[in-house]
């Protein structure tokens, strides 16, 4: 079977202010799938995730070159900026909580959208917190500050504010920098089943955890994209570049 | 041996006081009594003003009015009894039958009567009572016949132009530190924080001359009112004055909302606007309620600009047009001209302590405020 592609990029290059972070990669992510970026520090995964949802805009000396077409449209011909960022979630490395309740940070989205109703968004704030797998632990402080809870608990809290305005994709920025091992389990076992619906980017520095959850893996180094491939193929030695198979064995990065 | 040697020179040079011992000692005083002078002159400025103004605060009962005195004196008296007048009225009364009989053992009977006439003409008077100091807005010190204390007048005319400088620094504030903060960029956002900054080191008596000579036949002409010296006029220019600051304060506590916090919200999908309304804003409430708060200390302890744009009359306002008289312009203007150690001097003074209460109160408020901040 072949899958509808949800996100094409071609010949993609970023730089800040003539520093160059990423040229010429081109790839493509299928629907329904785990797409796993792995690479060294600096080799422009983050920075690819950015130019996706259009985070571009934040930083004034960030140059995009390159097409990016989401959902077969490209990103830079979207009108209104905010529902692309509305239907593309983002967790960073870092968990961000806002400086408001549990259930706050997680209604935020749905209310921007417009939801009033407190059942609604009672209902929303639910089913995004059990996705997250957060929801056992949280029921009975959705009104605590969600800047108390643990580093894992913040970053599962991050991941149900990302899946509560119901994206199509979900970008994952080295999600388990900040969780401790259990806890990256956990959501590697929900992202697993959260994949029969949504498309799920993630970008990581563990080489396993690649292994591990995706169906194809792009390997950065040094903002160029060596190669992309099936996962299983890449990780059982079928490898075009020498320079993957010394990365995936740990000989470097 | 050669090593116990070595052990006593390197002794005498490491326990030597150098030089650099010394200067550093020396800073180290220095740098001390700068701190702790800041302590010492709030203690000492409390002190004077409280020893200058206190004792008008506590007077109470009656005494004989200097001009009571002198009509007097004009009378034929004997020197001797005049000496003994002159002793009664720097005296104090409980109350006006205790006064009457003190006079009645130094006057003659006739005298007495003429006293007497002259009760009708308010010669015993009552100095002062608290009641009236605060409730009434008759400010007339220089009276001959009754000098009257009452800071009402005073106090309505200070917190209508205060108020009405807030109305518009506030929200003129908010708006361009968030503007600053938020939506400028690049070249424009730093043009705009020096001009601001800038803006805030106008000196006051230029703002007061801008009232004076610019406002003032403007608010004559567009409203046609007899006079643009008014409380519209003081409050516009009150409100400019302190939009600057406010605008700084505010501008820094927006700055101290973490980035990560936009660019989650951002990457949510939220627009600029509800970035600002549902993250930024309430994340930094203390700060902008410092920035606030510090406006309205600065407002309420203007003195130069007010004197000159407020029209200086005594007055309750009923409407923005009316003239009215701050507290610190009436320090300001009387002060020089009264006698040391005087009623009005004193009434003066305690107007100073109530200036120094009020923006002390302002700024602990604020601070505590701002600590607030950075416990949350």
């Amino acid at each position: 079977m072949v899958a509808a592609k949800k996100l094409e990029v071609s010949n993609l290059s970023i730089d800040y202010g003539g520093k160059t972070a990423i040229s010429g990669v081109s790839l493509t992510v299928r629907e329904h799938e785990i797409f796993s970026i792995i690479g060294p520090a600096n080799s422009g995964k983050t920075s690819f995730l950015k130019a996706i949802n259009r985070m571009d805009l934040f930083t004034s000396s960030m140059r995009v070159g390159g097409d990016i077409a989401f959902n077969g449209k490209n990103i830079r011909q979207w009108r209104n900026i905010y529902a692309l960022r509305q239907s593309i979630g983002v967790v960073f490395p870092l968990p961000i909580g806002l400086p408001l309740s549990i259930y706050d940070n997680v209604a935020f989205a749905p209310r921007l959208a417009g939801i009033k109703r407190a059942s609604e968004l009672d209902e929303i704030v639910e089913r995004s917190l059990k996705r997250a797998a957060l929801w056992d632990e949280v029921k009975d402080r959705l009104k605590s500050l969600g800047s108390l809870l643990s580093g894992g608990q913040q970053q599962r809290l991050t991941i149900a504010r990302a899946l509560s305005q119901n994206p199509q994709m979900l970008m994952l920025d080295e999600f388990s920098i900040a969780v401790d091992p259990v806890t990256t389990m956990r959501i590697e076992e929900m992202l697993k089943e959260l994949k029969k619906e949504i498309t799920i980017i993630l970008v990581t520095n563990l080489v396993q955890q690649a292994r591990r959850l995706a169906d194809h893996t792009a390997f950065f180094l040094t903002g160029q994209c060596i190669e992309v491939g099936e996962t299983d193929a890449m990780f059982t030695g079928e490898v075009k570049d020498v320079r993957t198979s010394e990365y995936i064995q740990g000989r470097f990065g | 041996m050669n090593e116990s040697t070595n052990q006593t020179v390197s002794h005498s040079i490491d326990d030597c006081r150098n030089l650099d011992w010394y200067i550093d000692k020396f800073i180290q005083v220095f740098v001390f009594i700068g701190g702790i002078s800041a302590i010492v002159f709030i203690i000492g400025i409390f002190f004077f003003i409280t020893n200058e103004g206190i004792g008008f605060l506590f007077k109470s009962g009656f005494q004989l009015t200097p001009h009571a005195v002198s009509l007097l004196e004009e009378a034929k008296i004997p020197d001797d009894t005049l000496a003994a007048l002159d002793e009664l009225a720097g005296e104090n009364f409980e109350t006006a039958t205790e006064l009457e009989a003190a006079l009645e053992d130094v006057l003659m009977p006739e005298e007495l009567s003429q006293f007497q006439a002259l009760i009708v003409k308010s010669a015993v008077y009552e100095p002062f009572s608290i009641s009236e100091f605060f409730t009434s807005y008759r400010w007339k010190p220089t009276s001959e016949w009754n000098p009257t204390y009452g800071i009402l007048a005073l106090i309505a005319g200070t917190a209508s132009v205060t108020g009405f400088a807030m109305l518009i620094a506030i929200p003129f504030s908010l708006g361009a530190a968030i503007y600053i903060g938020e939506f400028a960029t690049g070249r424009q956002r730093e043009v705009l924080k020096v001009l601001v900054e800038l803006l805030a080191a106008v000196p006051s008596v230029v703002w007061g001359f801008i009232g004076l000579s610019i406002m003032n036949p403007l608010i004559i002409r567009l409203f046609n009112v007899p006079i643009g010296l008014n409380v519209l006029n003081a409050g516009l220019i009150l409100g400019l004055m302190a939009a600057p600051i406010m605008t700084t304060i505010a501008e820094d506590a927006l700055k101290a909302v973490p980035d990560r916090y936009r660019e989650a919200a951002e990457a949510m999908g939220a627009t600029r606007w509800q970035l600002v309304f549902k993250v930024v804003l309430p994340a930094s409430k203390n700060g902008l309620v410092a920035a606030v708060l510090l406006g309205v200390g600065r407002g309420f302890g203007e003195t130069m600009a007010v004197l000159m744009a407020t029209g200086h009359t005594i007055n309750l306002p009923t409407s923005v047009f009316d003239s009215v008289r701050a507290l610190t312009a009436t320090i300001a203007a009387e002060l020089g001209e009264t006698a040391v150690g005087s009623d009005h001097y004193q009434a003066l003074f305690t107007l100073g302590i109530l200036l120094f209460l009020v923006t002390f109160l302002i700024n602990l408020t604020a601070d505590l405020v701002v600590r607030g901040i950075r416990k949350g």
